[in-house]
């Protein structure tokens, strides 16, 4: 890196590993920590939600399920941020692009596997008609 | 482009550097290269895994006259094993920073923490198991039952292996210190740990939660 115009401005020196966060000093430390306990708070609450929202009866019945897939997103969420460090910086680019690639194909294969099947399972012949026409 | 940048001279000039291919300032650091090709595994690992829940989603059904699963799964025993990876995960963030902060007794103790708090896991959900097989309902009971072995089973296989790795990464850190390459083994572990995690909150919901909540509406 010689030449100096191209230094002006590149505060960012390059890309940040998945799952790192700067440590230099002991205040570093500290906060390492503190992102740690908001996670674990985080998590923790998330997950108390989820188990108790069913039995509870505060919630409209018929809303739990998709009230329990947000939520598990949402802490799913949590944990790729404060445990694992996959934010939106400029250093992580391509962890998140990568992710997000992750997240299309399992998008896919899930939303794509229940949609056909349960086509299939629609137009299927019921069991006791194929019964009958092999008699 | 990378042969253009080659056959200008001016252009690689220009940038200070005459390694076309390596971006700015040259190849990334190996810290950073290891991690990203093990960030890359593990997003395989979980395309893997989106293929065991599909197939238990599809399956949910199909128990054969066998049991559901809101007969059988109990939630405050699941609550329990999920307390316990969480916690589990928070106690390996910790080794994560002991290993930074070069604290061999605090990296010692984290990790001791991490591997109790998911053998705990292990052991609760090789109960679980254990009980259903005892009952009869294994996963050759109905289709319904494969899924859910096949699907919460593969997470378990995961944990144990992540418990194996733990015990060798303590082993690592006290006969050879944190070196470079040591650091770059903690920091693979750690994504490891904290993936699994991940996927265990899917699996608490789709399986456990949604396995035991009545549909009121199709979903």
């Amino acid at each position: 890196m010689s030449d100096l115009t191209e230094m002006v401005g590149d505060t960012a020196p390059g890309d940040t590993a998945p799952g790192d966060e700067s440590i230099a000093t002991e205040g570093d430390i500290a906060r390492g920590v503190w992102t740690y306990v908001v996670g674990l708070v985080l998590a923790g609450g998330l997950t108390a939600v989820s188990f108790l929202i069913g039995p509870s009866h505060l919630v409209w019945a018929p809303s739990i399920p998709m009230a329990l897939v947000v939520l598990a997103v949402a802490q799913m969420g949590v944990h790729l941020v404060f445990f694992l460090h996959i934010n939106t910086g400029p250093d992580g680019t391509n962890n998140v692009l990568a992710l997000a690639f992750g997240i299309l194909i399992v998008f896919l294969i899930m939303a794509g596997s229940l949609w056909i099947m349960a086509h299939l399972n629609h137009n299927m012949t019921p069991m006791s008609q194929i019964m009958r026409m092999q008699r | 482009m990378t042969t253009a940048a080659v056959a200008d001279p001016n252009h690689v000039t220009a940038h200070g550097h005459g390694a076309p291919g390596h971006g700015d300032g040259g190849p990334a650091s190996k810290r950073i290269v290891v991690s990203y090709g093990f960030w890359i595994f593990l997003l395989s690992d979980i395309v893997m895994f989106s293929a065991f829940f599909a197939s238990y989603a599809v399956l949910q059904g199909a128990t054969s006259g066998g049991p559901s699963g809101a007969t059988i799964f109990d939630r405050s025993y699941v609550a329990i094993e999920t307390a316990c990876l969480l916690l589990s995960s928070f106690a390996c963030g910790m080794a994560g920073l002991a290993a930074k902060a070069r604290n061999t007794l605090m990296f010692q103790l984290a990790m001791a923490a991490t591997f109790v708090l998911g053998a705990a896991f292990v052991g609760l959900e090789l109960k679980e198991f254990a009980g259903l097989v005892a009952k009869g309902d294994g996963p050759s009971r109905s289709a319904f039952l494969s899924g859910f072995f096949a699907l919460v089973g593969c997470h378990g296989v995961h944990v144990t292996a992540g418990l194996i790795w733990l015990t060798t990464m303590m082993a690592q850190v006290w006969a050879k210190g944190f070196r470079e390459d040591i650091q770059r083994r903690i920091l693979c572990f750690g994504l490891f740990w904290h993936a699994l995690d991940i996927i265990w909150v899917a699996v608490f919901t789709v399986v456990y939660l949604l396995g035991t909540t009545p549909m009121v509406t199709t979903l």
